[in-house]
């Protein structure tokens, strides 16, 4: 290409595509426009007022006004995963830019498409410590995929253009463009779509695999007598159509299948060869067969080390097939035998075609000793739990909200602690793009402002965040921004006035020292509710719990449910920190048994 | 496989954008991820295509010097990653810019060893001398140390810059 950076000056000469002039702010929307943006989350200030201007004007994008710049980031990010289109966030310079950091980290870490626009001060006091100057660019370098600050308006369409490319394509993740208020104000010229081709063409990740590698994994995957595919995000970020292909591999193969946190969805947990979720709360069956396996079909997962535990001793005896879009994904925590970059629908079309070419068939005696194997971890019924009395145990509270919910269109969003491997664990989900939690960055908080903005991508769907009470105070101002847009967004908090998570590892690991882990002085919750102008309704005991999730889910409007469940369960199975997948506990009476090594207390 | 708890010293060779927050964003990704940054030089080398070149030495295990080059590739302002050190065909350069204090016998054999040491004279007071010493970096850690036991001695060094041997283009812009 010519240019090392592209510039909306580069279509200069192409006279039959003359620029039109007009203010910054208006460029940047028009840009906005030509990126199919319907929705904006996003919070005014003196730094972007040009762009609210030019919003107030603008009947094709409409704003959602949120409470705080973390939720508006988290909302971007619940309106992406659960569309797989680019979330789009507007930010004032200075407190709004470092208040959306956590969203641009929780963004980065979980890879969603998510644009941030923020403001800046203008040009010529950038450096100055100026009122709400805030280094923005430096600031979230780390956290963002990539960032601009722009100081010519003549690059401010090219930018967009290029942001939108960078968020969306590869791994995708937040990109930000600094807006200095005098660009906004000044006029530059936009173009109708002659500079597109430019200004993508410096990021252009691979996405078709090579086809030496599918025929070597399609070798390896003939070779298998104790397969597994372990698949994980990057099948969701890939599209619906990825779910529908790796269900068609699996039908094929009969392979056991176990998805990630981040991979629910992607193959139907009714799917007879699912084992359900892997890792530090994953089931039996799902973490043994993957120790035990001999081929390790990798989907789009990054052998996070909440998947792997102690790495050492991670699956042992496999050969490791990784396929994944970032390269730099491969060969990070755990060394594989073969790496197949590229998207990961391709990588299956791929596979699926040289499969049916090699005329495959499953190692029919192998296969059915390892799934009789699989049977027998299977049958230790790891997410047993029983409910009796009247205090509801918190994962009977969402298996009923998972069985009276079956069967309609579902958007799961959660907070970060018990309530959220609970319902990884006992909450079905069926297709991609239903579920929205904050797995690498682990963001309490996320939940609420998540599932404003899934309700704003499909208005007319049942959203839930299934939140835990004190995850749930973190960002619970979003209240006022599902009153005042109606957005019927039901909150089930599993509310067991703790810390839960922290309780539980305080209880495993330091001797139950409960330090600073009891939510005291709860507010509540039907009250608050009530002062938002919506309904709360509380669950006491076992007995109320079907008639109070009924009416959450009968009730018009948003709906606050206070679920009061034991205080002192604990999540199981757990491979505590440090430990290897064989080395699980099942229950309480394991906990006694197992120590954590001091190795693994140093771990997160 | 390869032996990773061997740390190896690698000479990696970048071609960038020359545009703001470049060189953050590389210096950001070793200081971010841990990774060792043993030298760095960076210089514009294709003004009309504002093109920079960014050579980094650095080391670690096998599979950190993989990780190294795979995040930064997936840098956007990135055009081309290298490793000069893969093949073996890294020519490599530093400058350094050795002021030494001394008088009587210890300044003639500073003279004397800077002359086998084909460094240039660049400034000469009576109690002083400015050398002027290229070659790779054992080279010049050779000669510093040298001047350091004849006198006091301050150092300014460029780093490692380096290219391959051989007709190929080492990196290409995208
Ligand atoms: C922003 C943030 N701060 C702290 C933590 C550490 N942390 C993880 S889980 C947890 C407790 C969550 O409590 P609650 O929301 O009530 O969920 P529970 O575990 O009780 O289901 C804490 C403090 C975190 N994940 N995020
Ligand atoms: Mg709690």
């Amino acid at each position: 290409m010519p240019k090392s950076a592209p510039a909306a000056g580069d279509a200069k000469d192409d006279t039959a595509n003359a620029a039109m002039m007009m203010p910054g702010a208006e460029v940047l929307l028009k840009a906005l426009e030509d990126e199919g943006v319907e929705v904006v989350f996003g919070y005014p200030g003196g730094a972007v007022l040009p762009i609210y201007d030019a919003l107030f004007k603008n009947n094709k994008i409409k704003h959602i006004l949120v409470r705080h710049e973390q939720a508006a980031v988290h909302a971007a990010e619940g309106y992406a995963r659960s569309t797989g289109k680019t979330g789009v966030v507007l930010v004032t310079s200075g407190p709004g830019a470092t208040n959306a950091v956590t969203g641009l980290t929780d963004a980065l870490m979980d890879s969603v498409p998510v644009v941030c626009l923020t403001g800046q001060v203008p040009t010529h006091l950038i450096g100055n410590d100026a009122f709400q100057e805030a280094d923005t660019t430096g600031i979230t370098r780390p956290c963002t995929k990539h960032n601009y600050l722009v100081k010519d308006g003549e690059r401010l369409q090219s930018t967009v253009i290029e942001a939108f490319h960078v968020a969306g394509s590869g791994r995708p993740g937040p990109v930000l463009i600094d807006l200095p208020k005098d660009i906004l104000m000044k006029d530059a010229s936009y173009r109708q779509d002659a500079i597109r081709a430019v200004a993508t063409a410096r990021y252009q990740p691979v996405t078709r695999p090579d086809p030496a590698a599918i025929s070597q994994a399609v070798d390896m995957m003939i070779r298998a007598e104790r397969p597994v595919i372990y698949g994980g995000g990057g099948l969701i970020n890939s599209g619906p159509r990825a779910s529908e292909l790796l269900t068609e591999l699996v039908e094929m193969t009969g392979w056991p299948t176990t998805l990630t946190l981040m991979g629910l969805g992607a193959l139907s947990a009714s799917n007879r060869h699912f084992l359900g979720m892997l890792g530090m709360h994953g089931t039996y069956e799902a973490n043994l067969t993957m120790h035990g396996c001999d081929l390790m079909l990798n989907l789009g997962a990054r052998f996070d080390d909440r998947v792997t535990g102690l790495l050492s001793g991670f699956s042992p005896n496999s050969q490791k097939i990784h396929c994944d879009i970032d390269p730099s994904s491969v060969n990070k925590n755990v060394a594989v035998d073969l790496a197949v970059i590229g998207d990961a629908t391709m990588i299956l079309e791929a596979l699926l075609a040289e499969l049916k070419k090699r005329k495959f068939t499953p190692h029919r005696t192998s296969l059915d000793k390892w799934w009789a194997q699989i049977e027998s971890w299977r049958k230790r019924d790891c997410l047993r739990f029983s409910q009796t009395g009247d205090i509801i145990k918190p994962q009977h509270a969402i298996k009923r909200l998972c069985e009276m919910t079956a069967g309609s269109d579902v958007y799961v969003t959660t907070e970060v602690g018990q309530h959220q491997m609970w319902a990884a664990q006992y909450f079905d989900f069926h297709l991609p793009n239903r579920w929205m939690t904050s797995g690498g960055l682990g963001t309490m908080g996320y939940g609420l402002p998540a599932a404003l903005g899934v309700q704003v991508a499909h208005p007319g769907a049942t959203v839930i965040d299934i939140a835990g009470e004190a995850s749930f105070m973190m960002n619970m101002q979003e209240l006022s921004t599902l009153a005042q847009y109606n957005l019927p967004v039901k909150m089930f908090i599993i509310n067991n006035e703790w810390m839960g998570m922290v309780r539980q590892w305080q209880e495993l690991i330091h001797g139950g020292r409960y330090s600073e882990s009891y939510s005291a002085s709860l507010p509540d919750f039907r009250k608050l509710a009530d002062t938002f102008g919506m309904t709360g309704v509380v669950a006491q005991d076992a007995g109320d719990l079907d008639a109070v999730i009924t009416e959450m889910l009968e009730t018009p409007g948003p709906v606050i449910a206070d679920i009061r469940v034991a205080k002192e369960e604990n999540c199981f199975p757990m491979i505590p920190s440090g430990a290897a997948h064989n080395d699980m506990l099942l229950g309480p009476e394991d906990q006694a048994e197992k120590p954590v090594s001091e190795e693994g207390m140093v771990l997160v | 496989m390869t032996d990773n708890s061997v740390i190896e010293r690698h000479i990696i060779s970048v071609l960038v954008d020359n545009e703001p927050g470049v060189l953050a964003r590389v210096i950001g990704l070793f200081s971010g991820r841990g990774y060792n940054i043993e030298s760095l030089t960076v210089s514009e080398t294709d003004a009309e295509r504002a093109l920079s070149r960014i050579s980094i030495v650095t080391s670690g295990t096998p599979m950190v010097i993989e990780q190294i080059k795979a995040q930064l590739a997936r840098l956007v302002p990135i055009h081309a990653v290298r490793d000069l050190t893969e093949h073996d065909v890294a020519i490599e350069r530093e400058l350094a810019l050795v002021k030494i204090i001394n008088k009587g016998e210890e300044r003639i054999e500073a003279l004397r060893i800077a002359d086998t040491f084909r460094a240039r004279t660049l400034d000469s007071t009576l109690d002083s001398f400015v050398f002027e010493v290229t070659g790779n970096s054992l080279k010049v850690d050779a000669f510093v140390n040298l001047m350091r036991s004849l006198g006091s001695v301050e150092v300014a060094r460029t780093g490692v810059s380096a290219i391959s041997r051989g007709n190929c283009i080492d990196l290409e812009a995208k």
